[in-house]
């Protein structure tokens, strides 16, 4: 049996990882896998931690991917790829961006946000580092961030061909919002 | 525009538990469904609201009411589900017990969504020990296939043995999607109402009938289950046999696939001989359950085994992989190439332009603090606030801030308020306030009216003048009921406007009666502003005072070297000012004009 892919992809509440996720289950399911995601609502989706946990290949039984295990954790938020790095397999690999939200705890000055990309450094994380604000402004919109990050993501997921991605983007984004998305994912891939 | 899901009658779909149970209501030929909102549950009804038009759906103000209106239902020959969070079976336990006796008309199932981990609850009671206390059915789905699947049994099992049936799902039930395979809606006659005061008048005569009955099914689904498809031994290595149910199973088989399994999908009652066959299949047995050692204690008093389990599994928190492959591996860990990294904490926060912020700052600012109850108001416990203090259950700010005068008399008390949201008060605070005014209580319940549901993600409540399905439906007044309660003095106020908030705070500390404040300003959820507009900030004119990133504004963070707020503006919400309010010195500002 081939090996199953595991990727958590996490953020913060708000920031579209559940869309994002929603894609990449799509276009693992038109690659022809069994595919199973799990994440969490109510309370945590208030700003808070948010994470999805997605796995495929040809017969998944675990919805959650196991700590030490993940091919490919996608952070849409700087530090919060940090918090998740625990859970890379030896080959696994971070896919994170410059993109800093302020937890609460920072904010009210009980907690400092930390150096992040020392720390990635320090500990040899395999990582790719997106600037992901200042393409999304090149694009002309801030909310493609997620979209931007799936296409980094497409690159280590070769499993999935692309037309699955773009199929998968069309049934989840809505029709206005298509281009940019579409735009997005290829810039991200192209990086 | 996408279709329908009621339109799609086969092929493959990847759905949520919670979408697959709706799924299943719906192809099982569920005629009405009635539940109050909850995670894990929420998106079971909302999924029924949206795609299933044939179902009648609604939402009932409290799951006791809900659990009544589905009994109705049944009574009158339809097929019927409710769908509740596991701590919103204890509201309906009452009409759930006595709903066992009378057994089933037309096909219930009753969705029980605990919430091993805590995730969005308070507690994490293993609900399997419930639905045992009032011997109804439980069946465990470990997918969203049997999700599906698993309802439309207990409709089945609930006719033919004239029982309610517990669909009991946890979280990681509820919100992970796989693969189901669905077919087309089997259209199932309503039955018809038939006068029948023997089977449902429960006075003690009938009662002791009834129970009879009930033992008598428990009995006969005893012997049914062993050779129902719901329990299955999966044959692997004898050495070891793992007994397990629901979302376990899963873990189970991807950490030990080569092991002897034991899935149970009906745990109650249990399959007796069929248990007894696979002990003596297997050398040595393991229980893996999420919770309490449900299945583990009856089997092992009834066998009398040498097992082991909880001492391995924890009943506290949720199970992954890793807790099970340790349980039963003897400690086996994958080995991590990167260790933890210790980095703040990210708890949820209010949202920026909530309106609750306006409350809690508030009360904050005046050394004052609230009993609190259960929505994202209850976040006011978070700094910057701190400003609430107790959490009970659903409708308990007010029993709670009652009871606190009756130990402590008002002048001793802190200033305290009730604070509770408009659903929550319509769920289960009224009565409190019903009990404040008959016992000559004096303090202040604060109701705060965001006009929706808000935590388990924006439900319609009666006071928000539409249904489930969107429709519009009678406004709730809630002025009108909290005066025909018989309090005195109710006020309304945009907890928004900062000094309004504080002068009717400040006159309902002074009155020596009871009053309500009602805070209205609707969740951001609600409405979609006409246009975008956010918070500027004028570095001259700023005095570095901090009052503004004391607001607790996610949109607000704080630049420590320039010592100056800096606004994100994806998540400044149009229309709010508390940030221009709190500013001494008009370094911030925000143009309000036709914003709505």
């Amino acid at each position: 049996m081939t090996k199953v892919k595991n990727v958590i992809i996490c953020g913060t509440g708000g920031q579209g990882i559940l869309l994002a996720s929603e894609v990449l289950c799509s276009a693992a399911w038109r690659s022809g896998f069994d595919v199973k995601k799990s994440e969490v609502h109510g309370m945590a989706q208030r700003g808070g931690s948010v994470s999805s946990h997605v796995r495929f290949g040809e017969k998944v039984s675990s919805v959650l991917v196991e700590k030490g295990a993940a091919d490919v954790v996608l952070a849409m938020e700087k530090m919060e790829g940090l918090r998740w790095a625990s859970y890379l397999s030896p080959q696994g690999r971070l896919i994170t961006c410059d993109l800093v939200i302020e937890p609460m705890t920072v904010n009210t000055g009980s907690a400092e946000y930390p150096d992040v990309e020392s720390i990635i450094e320090a500990m040899k994380i395999p990582n790719l580092m997106l600037p992901v604000m200042t393409i999304a402004r090149e694009l002309g919109n801030l909310r493609v961030v997620n979209t931007i990050l799936l296409g980094a993501a497409s690159k280590l997921l070769p499993e999935i061909p692309l037309e699955n991605w773009f199929s998968a983007i069309e049934e989840r984004v809505p029709l206005k919002a298509l281009e940019i998305n579409k735009a997005a994912f290829i810039r991200g891939s192209g990086l | 525009m996408r279709k329908k899901l009621s339109e799609v009658d086969s092929g493959k779909l990847f759905l949520s538990g919670n979408e697959a149970i709706a799924r299943g209501a719906w192809e099982h030929g569920v005629h009405f469904a009635s539940s109050y909102p909850g995670t894990p549950s929420t998106e079971i009804m909302e999924t029924i609201g949206e795609e299933y038009p044939e179902i009648d759906a609604q939402w009932a103000p409290n799951e006791k009411v809900a659990m009544e209106v589905i009994a109705g239902a049944s009574f009158g020959g339809a097929r019927v589900l409710s769908s509740m969070k596991h701590v919103g079976l204890n509201v309906a336990a009452d009409p759930f017990f006595t709903l066992s006796y009378i057994g089933a008309t037309g096909g219930i199932v009753i969705v029980s969504a605990d919430d091993p981990g805590m995730h969005s609850s308070q507690n994490e009671q293993d609900n399997r020990l419930l639905g045992r206390a009032a011997k109804v059915v439980i069946l465990e789905p470990a997918d969203s296939q049997e999700a599906k699947d698993f309802t439309g049994i207990a409709l089945e099992i609930s006719e033919m043995f004239d029982t309610p049936v517990m669909l009991r799902v946890t979280t990681r039930v509820c919100h992970s999607k796989s693969i189901v395979e669905v077919g087309p809606r089997t259209n199932v006659p309503v039955k018809g109402y038939k006068k029948d005061i023997a089977k449902r008048v429960p006075i003690p005569a009938n009662a002791r009938k009834m129970h009879s009955r009930v033992e008598a099914r428990l009995r006969a689904l005893e012997d049914w289950g062993c050779d129902s498809p719901l329990n299955r031994i999966e044959k692997g290595n004898k050495s070891l046999g793992i007994i397990t149910s629901g979302i376990s199973y899963q873990y189970v088989k991807e950490v030990h696939p080569e092991a002897s399994v034991l899935k149970l999908g009906l745990t109650n009652p249990l399959p007796w001989k069929l248990i007894g066959d696979f002990i003596n299949q297997v050398d040595r047995i393991i229980f893996v359950e999420e919770g309490e050692p449900y299945l583990e204690e009856r089997i092992r008093s009834r066998f009398l085994i040498d097992a082991k389990g909880c001492e391995l599994v924890s009943v506290e928190g949720e199970l992954n992989p890793e807790l099970v492959r340790k349980a039963i591996k003897n400690g086996e860990q994958i080995p991590l190439t990167f260790s933890d990294v210790e980095l703040p904490g990210r708890p949820p926060a209010l949202c920026a332009g909530c309106p609750h912020r306006g409350a809690f700052y508030t009360l904050s600012k005046m050394g004052a603090s609230s009993t609190g109850d259960i929505g994202c108001y209850t976040l006011g416990l978070m700094p910057p606030y701190n400003a609430l203090e107790t959490v009970v259950c659903m409708g308990a700010a007010i029993g709670v801030l009652a009871g606190l005068e009756k130990a402590t008399g008002r002048d001793e008390m802190p200033r305290l308020v009730s604070a509770i949201g408009e659903s929550t008060f319509v769920h289960s605070g009224i009565t409190g306030l019903i009990d404040m005014v008959y016992n000559g209580n004096t303090g202040t319940v604060m109701i705060m009216d965001n006009s929706l549901t808000a935590m388990t993600g924006g439900q319609e409540n009666p006071t928000t003048g539409k249904n489930l399905r969107g429709n519009p439906a009678p406004v709730l007044d809630l002025e009108k009921m909290v005066l025909a309660c018989g309090v005195k003095h109710v006020r309304v106020v945009d907890p928004h406007d900062l000094q309004e908030m504080k002068k009717a705070l400040q006159e309902e500390f002074d009155r020596e009666e009871l009053s309500v404040i009602i805070t209205r300003r609707p969740c951001i959820m609600a409405y979609k502003p006409l246009r975008k507009t956010v918070a500027v900030h004028d570095v001259e004119k700023c005095v570095h005072c901090r009052l503004c990133a004391r607001l607790g504004c996610p949109a607000i963070s704080w630049n420590k070297e320039m010592k100056i707020p800096v606004i994100n503006e994806m998540l400044c919400w149009p229309n709010c000012n508390l940030c221009v309010q709190v500013c001494p010195k008009d370094a911030l500002s925000k143009d309000l004009e036709g914003v709505v």
